[in-house]
C-alpha cells in the first residue's frame, strides 16, 4: 500500500505520538541528571569515597594482581570444564534411574531419591570440607585440587541437575508418549527419541541458570588450598589490606557468566522462533 | 460365522477411571477392509474404546483379539502388537522436534529396523500423494491444523498397520479444514485399510463406514449398516442422540 496517502485525522495522530516521544526523552533525560546529581552529592562529593575507591578500585594494585589472579582464574575453568561434563553424565543417570517404572528398579528410585534430597540440603561449603579433607584421609594420600573440586562440585550440583532434567521429562505433555507408544516404540525408545529431546529443550533456562551458578561455586575451591583466582587475590590483599584484587577476581567471574547468560536468552529465543512452544501439539 | 476370523475383536470389554465404569461389557469386530464407525456423544467412551482396542490404556476385563492372537494377555509384549496398529488423535501429536519427515518414518526407523534410506523414500512417496512432501523437512508447526492430521496420518499408516484407529481425527479442526483430513481417510478406505473410527461427521460416517456402532455410558446400545442406525433408529437413545446432532 505504497500509494496510500494518510488522511489529515492520520498525520494529527502521528503528530500528537511524536509529541509524546519528545516529551518522554526529555524526562528521561531531566530524571538521569537530577539521579547523577544526588549520587555525586550524597557518595562521590563525600570525604569516605576517596577511601572507597583507593580500597576497592586501585588501578595499579589491579594491574599488579591481574597476572596472578588471571592464572588461579584458570584453574577454576579447568574445574568448571570437567565438572560441566561429569555433572552432566551424572544428573543424567540420576534423572533417569528416578523416573525408572517396575518393582525391580524400587531400591535405585529410593536411593536417587535420597541422594539428591541430601545433596541438596547439604551446603556446598559442608561437601567441600568433607570432600576435599575427609576424602585424602580416607584414602591416605594426597589428592589433585583439581580432581577433589571436581568431585564436590559434581556431588553437589548433579543434584541439582538432576532434579530439572527430571522436571523436564515430567514436563513434555502426556499426549506425547501416547503417540509414540502408539507406534510401538518401547519406553527406552519413547525417552531417548520423543521425550529427553523436548524435555532438554524445556530445560535449557534453569540449566543456564545452575550452568551459571555453577562458575561462581567453582571460586570456593580455594578453601581446600587451590591457587585459584580467589585465593591468589587473598594473598595479593594480604600484602597491604586492599581489597582491589578481590574486585579484579570477581569481574573475572563476572565477565565468564554474561556470555552464558546472553547464550541462554540467544537460545530460547531461537527455539520460541523455530517451534511454537505454545501451540497445542 | 464368516470364513475369515475379524481382524480386530473385543468381547465384554470393561473399564472404569476410579468410580466411573466407562466400558461397560462392549464387544466389537472389525473385518479386515471394513470401516467400523463408533458414534456417540462426548463421554460415552468412544475414545476409551478406541485406546484400549490398541493397547494404550489397561483393561479391567474382557478380551480383545487382534487376528486370532489374544492381545490382552498381559504376557503378550504391547510395543509389539501396538508396532501393528495404527493410531492418529484429535490433536494430531505430531512430535514439535522432529521434522515431518522424520515423524512419519521414526516407527519404520526405531521399531522396524528399516534403513533410514528406505524408510524416507516410503515416507515421501506418501506425502507426495498427499501433498504433503514439499512439507517433509519443516516442523510441524508450520503446518495448518489440516496438514498436521494428514501427516499424523501417513505417520500411522507407513508402517502397514493392520487396523487403523482413529480417535475423532477432525473434532480439534477448523470447520474449512475438515474435508481434506476426511477426504483422505476416504481414500485410504477405497484402497481397502481396515478402520475403526470415532467421529462426530455423521455425515461422513453414513458416507464411508461398512457399520455403525452407536455408544451410549459405555454400552453399544444399536449397532448395524449405516442406513439402518441413521435411517432407522430402533432405540429411543439413538433418535435422540441423532436427533441432538443434526440439531
Amino acid at each position: 500500500m505504497t500509494s496510500h496517502t494518510p488522511s489529515a485525522l492520520e498525520l494529527d495522530r502521528r503528530a500528537y505520538r511524536r509529541g509524546r516521544e519528545r516529551r518522554s526523552v526529555l524526562v528521561a533525560i531531566g530524571s538521569t541528571l537530577a539521579f547523577a546529581a544526588v549520587v555525586w552529592v550524597t557518595v562521590i562529593a563525600t570525604p569516605g569515597w576517596a577511601q572507597v575507591q583507593e580500597t576497592f578500585f586501585d588501578p595499579e594494585t589491579a594491574i599488579a594482581a591481574l597476572p596472578k589472579v588471571w592464572a588461579g582464574f584458570l584453574v577454576n575453568l579447568q574445574v568448571l570444564a570437567i565438572s560441566v561434563v561429569t555433572v552432566a553424565i551424572a544428573a543424567l543417570l540420576i534423572a533417569v534411574l528416578r523416573t525408572l517404572r517396575g518393582p525391580v528398579f524400587f531400591p535405585v528410585r529410593v536411593l536417587a531419591a535420597v541422594y539428591t534430597d541430601l545433596f541438596r540440603g547439604f551446603p556446598f561449603i559442608i561437601v567441600l570440607y568433607l570432600v576435599g579433607f575427609g576424602l585424602p584421609t580416607i584414602v591416605g594420600q594426597r589428592i589433585d585440587v583439581i580432581l577433589l573440586g571436581v568431585i564436590a562440585v559434581t556431588l553437589t550440583y548433579s543434584s541439582y541437575v538432576a532434579e530439572v532434567i527430571r522436571a523436564g521429562i515430567e514436563a513434555v505433555h502426556p499426549s506425547q508418549r501416547l503417540a509414540a507408544r502408539a507406534l510401538g516404540l518401547g519406553y527406552v525408545q519413547t525417552i531417548r527419541r520423543v521425550v529427553l529431546p523436548q524435555a532438554l529443550r524445556k530445560m535449557t533456562p534453569p540449566l543456564m541458570n545452575d550452568f551459571i551458578s555453577m562458575q561462581k561455586d567453582v571460586g570456593l575451591i580455594s578453601i581446600l588450598g587451590a591457587i585459584d583466582a580467589i585465593a591468589a587475590a587473598r594473598s595479593a590483599t594480604a600484602l597491604n589490606y586492599n581489597f582491589t584484587p578481590y574486585v579484579v577476581a570477581g569481574i573475572l567471574f563476572v565477565l565468564l557468566a554474561i556470555p552464558s547468560i546472553r547464550l541462554a536468552d540467544w537460545y530460547t529465543a531461537r527455539l520460541r522462533e523455530r517451534e511454537q512452544t505454545g501451540a497445542i501439539l | 460365522m464368516s470364513a475369515a476370523a475379524p481382524a480386530l475383536r473385543a468381547e465384554g470389554l470393561w473399564k472404569s477411571f476410579g468410580e466411573r465404569a466407562v466400558l461397560r461389557g462392549v464387544s466389537v469386530e472389525l473385518h479386515a477392509h471394513r470401516v467400523v464407525a463408533l458414534i456417540g456423544a462426548s463421554g460415552s467412551g468412544k475414545s476409551t474404546l478406541l485406546r484400549c482396542l490398541g493397547l494404550l490404556e489397561p483393561i479391567d476385563d474382557g478380551q480383545i483379539f487382534l487376528g486370532d492372537e489374544d492381545i490382552s494377555d498381559p504376557r503378550v509384549d504391547g510395543n509389539r502388537v501396538r508396532a501393528r496398529l495404527g493410531a492418529v488423535f484429535q490433536s494430531y501429536n505430531l512430535f514439535p522436534h522432529l521434522s515431518v519427515l522424520d515423524n512419519v518414518t521414526l516407527a519404520s526407523r526405531v521399531v522396524h529396523r528399516m534403513p533410514r534410506k528406505d524408510a524416507e523414500a516410503r515416507a515421501l512417496a506418501l506425502l507426495e500423494r498427499i501433498g504433503l512432501a514439499s512439507y517433509a523437512k519443516v516442523h510441524p508447526d508450520r503446518l495448518s491444523g489440516g496438514q498436521q492430521q494428514r501427516a499424523a496420518i501417513v505417520r500411522a499408516i507407513v508402517t502397514d498397520p493392520e487396523v487403523l484407529l482413529l480417535d475423532e481425527i477432525t473434532s480439534a479442526l477448523d470447520p474449512e479444514l475438515v474435508g481434506e483430513v476426511l477426504e483422505l481417510v476416504r481414500s485410504l478406505a477405497a484402497d481397502g485399510a481396515t478402520i475403526l473410527m470415532a467421529t462426530h461427521e455423521m455425515a461422513f460416517a453414513r458416507d464411508v463406514a461398512d457399520h455403525v456402532v452407536f455408544l451410549d455410558d459405555g454400552v453399544i446400545v444399536e449397532e448395524g449398516a449405516p442406513a439402518s442406525v441413521f435411517g432407522a433408529p430402533e432405540h429411543a437413545r439413538t433418535r435422540a442422540f441423532l436427533a441432538r446432532v443434526s440439531g
